[in-house]
């Protein structure tokens, strides 16, 4: 059994504990939150040991592994306390506030060849992953342009004060909500490596931007369009949509739905001319605990698998998450 | 329970296959009254049960249904609570304690806060009743005879090994409003384990069943096997898996597995509920035979 912590039992940090709490390989040996109520609660009515403070927990329990879903401020200090430990370490997305602070880290955990994960589920669904394929496998032809997009009502009127409200937390629409699709179009296409102009858009919040428009340039010199706002109430969820044109063809992928139209009978295998919709439930792989989503509880699987040394460690490394706060760090750049 | 109950999905825009189907419903169902107009399709097609979650909106369906009593005279709602994205959406903007307050009403909030906020931690199963209160204000004078825990809240808690809070939920539904206490899951075999632990006999789950193996967590064969060999009351949901099966395929695998009490679906339009209810009636008739 992997002895697994973790820090940090907010939203996402509940969600991780309960795929934690189910995974037959996993034994959960601690729990740390700064909210008196929360660890009374889970004290109280869950079997996980809870702390108040990470240090004694780390030491009484000796984890193999930590998830750290923390504000993304505290992510960069917690996540080298840990390392310097041993421990392997699963930290929420965005990796860190600047990519002057996950640089070193990324060193450190290969020092120590430690395996490390940052938290963007998305590239463990079932659409995306066949959107990556296909564009792996050159089936669009030469690509001249793409669109990543994403859409949703997180702030949708003025609100008191959170530290997703914070610039200095790690709040706003550009870490917390456009890092998601920044990563996939990292992934998916080729690392952001400039960009010629951004907006960033205050609509209800004071101090953050709640909408990020920027135009973008990827290593391999194509170029594209980056439009994300979480002030938008017309979508019910969160909806995260990349287009990809190319000379043979072009792509619609959303986290439930992958579209791909091809202009001639030259076309990768399960694919014919024309338009082609294949949906998640055909493209998903199983899981054995399932929460909110397969890809939440793939990522963990993933994560476990990596500590346990049954698969590589390559997906959502700290290294290519820290491209993503790269590309964060050009966006906020170009819109000054 | 009826063998058919139908669902409310399709009415706030929930869509497991399309984002774009999804905005395309949130516009057709702007008004309560296409609502109603669908709802009245159903109870025509002979459907008398409606599995809804405990969405803002449901309210003013309720206020059209104590209005309508003849009309509605024989018709049941199962109210699924809670409706999460609300509840999600304020934890993040105000934090635990302050959504507890928002949705518990004004002096009992303000009751247990005399004890501090221990007392909001130590009693989380009081708690959950206030909130349980809260959401069935909606449904009063409305035969509710099943009242179902969502599934993100269900699994959740499964997850989080939190037992008590489960049958918590169970105890006090039986309890209180003189109903049966039901469960939406994704991971049937799991959670029965659970409550069969916890004592509960013969418990009422909506879970995915389907064909394909489409979210039945652990796989198709784990379900199979607990359908034939353990005693439970199922309501089968999701049984197209999002619409990967064509309709009759999915409803005659269906209506051959033991145990499956109810089957659960949505849909839009005046054929669409037809089409489904005579597939269903077809398959039960030919298994009767």
């Amino acid at each position: 059994m992997l002895k697994v912590a973790l820090i940090g039992a907010g939203k996402m940090g509940i969600s991780h504990l309960s795929i934690l709490g189910a995974h037959p390989k996993v034994k959960v040996v601690g729990v740390c939150d700064t909210s008196k109520m929360v660890t009374d609660i889970l004290g109280k009515y869950s079997p996980f040991p809870c702390y108040s403070d990470h240090k004694k927990m780390i030491l009484e329990t000796r984890p193999d592994a930590v998830f750290v879903a923390v504000p993304t401020k505290h992510h960069a200090s917690l996540v080298k306390e840990l390392l310097e430990q041993k421990i392997h370490v699963f930290v929420e997305k965005p990796f860190c506030l600047t990519p002057h602070q996950g640089e070193p880290l990324i060193e450190l955990a290969k020092k120590h060849k430690l395996v490390n994960q940052v938290g963007y589920h998305n590239k463990f669904n079932g659409t995306f992953q066949e959107l990556k394929r296909l564009l792996d496998a050159n089936s669009l032809g030469k690509i001249f342009h793409f669109q990543g997009e994403s859409y949703g009502p997180v702030v949708v009127k003025k609100q008191s004060y959170t530290w997703r409200s914070d610039p200095e937390e790690g709040g706003g629409c550009l870490l917390e909500y456009a890092s998601h699709v920044i990563d996939l179009i990292n992934y998916t296409l080729a690392p952001i490596t400039s960009v010629s102009g951004s907006i960033l858009k205050p609509i209800y919040s004071n101090k953050v931007e709640d909408a990020v428009y920027s135009l973008l340039k990827l290593s391999d010199d194509l170029t594209g369009v980056l439009s994300v706002n979480w002030s938008d109430d017309t979508y019910r969820i969160m909806s995260t949509t990349i287009t990809v044109m190319g000379t043979k063809g072009k792509i619609v992928s959303d986290a439930n739905e992958l579209k791909v139209y091809f202009k001639d009978d030259n076309t990768p295998e399960g694919y014919t001319k024309g338009w082609n919709i294949k949906y998640v439930t055909d493209l998903t792989d199983k899981v054995d605990f399932y929460l909110r989503g397969e890809e939440y509880s793939s990522q963990i699987d993933y994560f476990v698998k990596a500590v346990l040394g049954e698969v590589p460690n390559t997906i959502n490394t700290f290294q290519t998450a820290w491209l993503t706060d790269k590309a964060i760090d050009l966006i906020k750049k170009s819109a000054k | 329970m009826d063998r058919i109950l139908f669902g409310d999905n399709q009415f706030f825009a929930v869509n497991h296959i399309s984002d774009e189907k999804s905005r395309a419903q949130a516009i057709r169902f702007k008004d309560d009254n296409a609502i109603i107009k669908t709802l009245d399709y159903a109870i025509d097609a002979g459907i008398d049960t409606f599995m809804c979650t405990t969405h803002d909106r449901i309210a003013n369906i309720c206020d059209h249904i104590r209005k309508n009593p003849v009309k509605y005279k024989d018709f049941k709602i199962y109210p699924c609570m809670p409706y999460a994205h609300k509840y999600a959406n304020a934890v993040t903007e105000l934090g635990y304690v302050d959504t507890l307050k928002q949705y518990i009403p004004g002096n009992l909030f303000t009751t247990l806060l005399k004890g501090g906020k221990a007392v909001l931690s130590k009693d989380f199963i009081a708690i959950m009743e206030l909130l349980i209160d809260a959401e069935m204000k909606m449904f009063k004078g409305i035969n509710t005879p099943v009242i179902w825990l969502q599934n993100v809240i269900t699994d959740l808690l499964l997850g989080l090994g939190m037992k008590d809070i489960l049958l918590g939920f169970y105890h006090y539904v039986n309890k209180k409003y003189d109903a049966e206490a039901g469960f939406i899951t994704m991971n049937m075999p799991k959670l029965l384990a659970v409550l069969e632990e916890g004592g509960v006999e013969n418990p009422i789950i909506c879970t995915s069943i389907n064909k394909v193996g489409f979210r039945m967590s652990g796989g198709i064969e784990v379900y199979e096997e607990t359908l034939r060999t353990k005693k439970l009351r199922v309501v089968a949901m999701q049984v197209l898996a999002g619409g990967a099966i064509p309709s009759k395929e999915a409803i005659e695998y269906v209506c051959n597995l033991p145990n499956i009490e109810s089957i659960l679906f949505g849909a839009s339009s005046k054929a669409h509920i037809n089409d489904t209810v005579a597939n269903i009636n077809h398959f039960d008739q030919l298994i009767k035979i």
